[in-house]
């Protein structure tokens, strides 16, 4: 299973928060979030490999983006 | 993949506050008032004056890089398809943290881009206000720990994502139909100033395409002050600190440059020397800055892209200066205004209020 983040429609830096918290809390090792701006999606890939985390895939997706992250 | 934004990358953040960095001192050198080649919050007041929102005959002038700001994010939003018009994230809310961050910006006398700028001038009582924008983001940062946030935007008509940037539009065309005549305080409808700060000006045609080419840069870079203290604060990360320390470090060498360098703290231009208020008045900016989720500049290249809160906000900022003026808040070269510190003190409490009840979890 993976945990899913929901971020479309916020603003900096709640998905980035929403991301961590789900990366350091969540207890599956693979984290979708969806973001709809380039800001987020950036700002969330960052993070995520500021972690060590691997950002496993990013896809559009209807009004934004889906970002596939997977924790080691 | 989509394709990669060179600017988001770390050397682009960096390119972005050189640039910055560079031109600021540069438009100061063209004529804007001492260490504000660009400020935010000062222009916005300026533009507030050109109106005659408030009527400060000193800060009056419709400057033409506040309009760049916005067009040139507009631009650039469109090349790179990241034009997303969005509304409802409380605007209301969003007005009002745009007020009294203007509020608390014009007691200090300056937005933080303009408190680098001051402290790249060698304004020694910036050093005061950039520990009080400091001290603001992290009270700031506590509420966003503890589930701050003002909700979801929705998609929108395009249209509504174009009403900032149409409004700018409308600005520009004023400045065009009614333009300055010499000596003269009212051209058509807009006000200009005699003399002060707001009679200060780069040529309107050089502050708007340099205006132009910062939004398009700070668009694809997103560039943001206040991020920058606070993503170090909240998250130890330092992509958006770079771009601003940078900014410093380059207005500084530009400053040396153009004989534009004057170390000290009393008699610096548009400035006072009131310790106290200069912390306290930037810190109740960085606080309305960080619940708002921008600095002034961000909110101006937010509005570019579509962001219709972010417009909301700009225009709160505007009407805050008119009541800084009207009533008294706004602070001059010799000190607070008389109805500064109150004003201050209120904008503290509305802030600590709206972070106190606004955390509700995002559904």
């Amino acid at each position: 299973m993976a945990t899913t983040v929901d971020a479309r429609g916020l603003s900096c830096p709640q998905p980035v928060i929403m991301t961590l918290d789900a990366i350091k809390k969540g207890k599956d090792k693979e984290i979708i979030v969806f973001v709809d701006t380039d800001t987020s999606k950036e700002n969330v890939t960052r993070a995520a490999e500021s972690q060590g985390c691997r950002v496993k895939d990013v896809s559009p997706e209807k009004e934004g983006y889906r970002i596939t992250i997977t924790k080691d | 993949m989509p394709v990669k934004n060179f600017f988001a990358t770390r050397w682009g953040i960096i390119g972005v506050g050189t640039i910055i960095g560079i031109l600021a001192p540069l438009l100061q050198k063209l004529g804007n008032p001492g260490n504000m080649g660009i400020c935010v919050a000062c222009f916005e007041r300026d533009i507030s004056g050109a109106l005659g929102l408030h009527r400060a005959d000193v800060v009056q002038y419709m400057r033409p890089e506040i309009i760049g700001f916005v067009l040139g994010s507009l631009i650039a939003a469109y090349i790179f398809k990241e034009f997303r018009p969005r509304v409802g994230s409380s605007p209301i809310v969003r007005f009002v943290l745009g007020a009294f961050a203007m509020i608390g910006a014009l007691v200090f006398l300056g937005c933080p881009w303009r408190t680098l700028l001051r402290l790249a001038g060698g304004d020694g009582n910036a050093i005061l206000g950039l520990l009080g924008l400091i001290f603001g983001i992290w009270i700031g940062t506590l509420f966003l720990k503890n589930g701050y946030n003002l909700g979801r935007t929705q998609p929108t008509h395009t249209t509504a994502g174009w009403m900032l940037p149409l409004i700018m539009l409308g600005f520009l065309v004023l400045m065009i139909v009614f333009p300055q005549i010499p000596n003269e305080a009212k051209s058509g409808v807009l006000f200009y100033s005699l003399k002060g700060p707001g009679a200060m000006h780069a040529p309107l045609f050089v502050a708007l395409i340099i205006g132009l080419g910062v939004g398009f840069l700070a668009q694809r870079s997103r560039f943001c002050t206040m991020g920058a203290i606070r993503d170090a604060v909240l998250f130890g990360q330092t992509h958006l600190l770079s771009g601003f320390i940078s900014l410093i470090l380059f207005a500084f060498l530009t400053n040396l440059v153009l004989g534009q360098f004057k170390p000290g703290f009393a008699g610096q231009p548009v400035a006072h020397t009131q310790h106290v208020w200069n912390f306290a008045g930037m810190a109740l900016a960085g606080l309305a800055f960080a619940l708002a989720g921008g600095c002034p500049g961000r909110q101006l290249f937010l509005s570019g892209e579509g962001d219709g809160d972010a417009a909301i906000f700009v225009l709160g900022m505007i009407v805050g200066a008119g009541f800084s003026h009207n009533f008294g808040l706004a602070s001059s070269p010799n000190g607070v205004g008389p109805y500064g510190i109150p004003a201050v003190v209120i904008g503290f409490l509305v802030c600590l209020f709206i972070g106190f009840t606004m955390r509700k979890k995002a559904v």
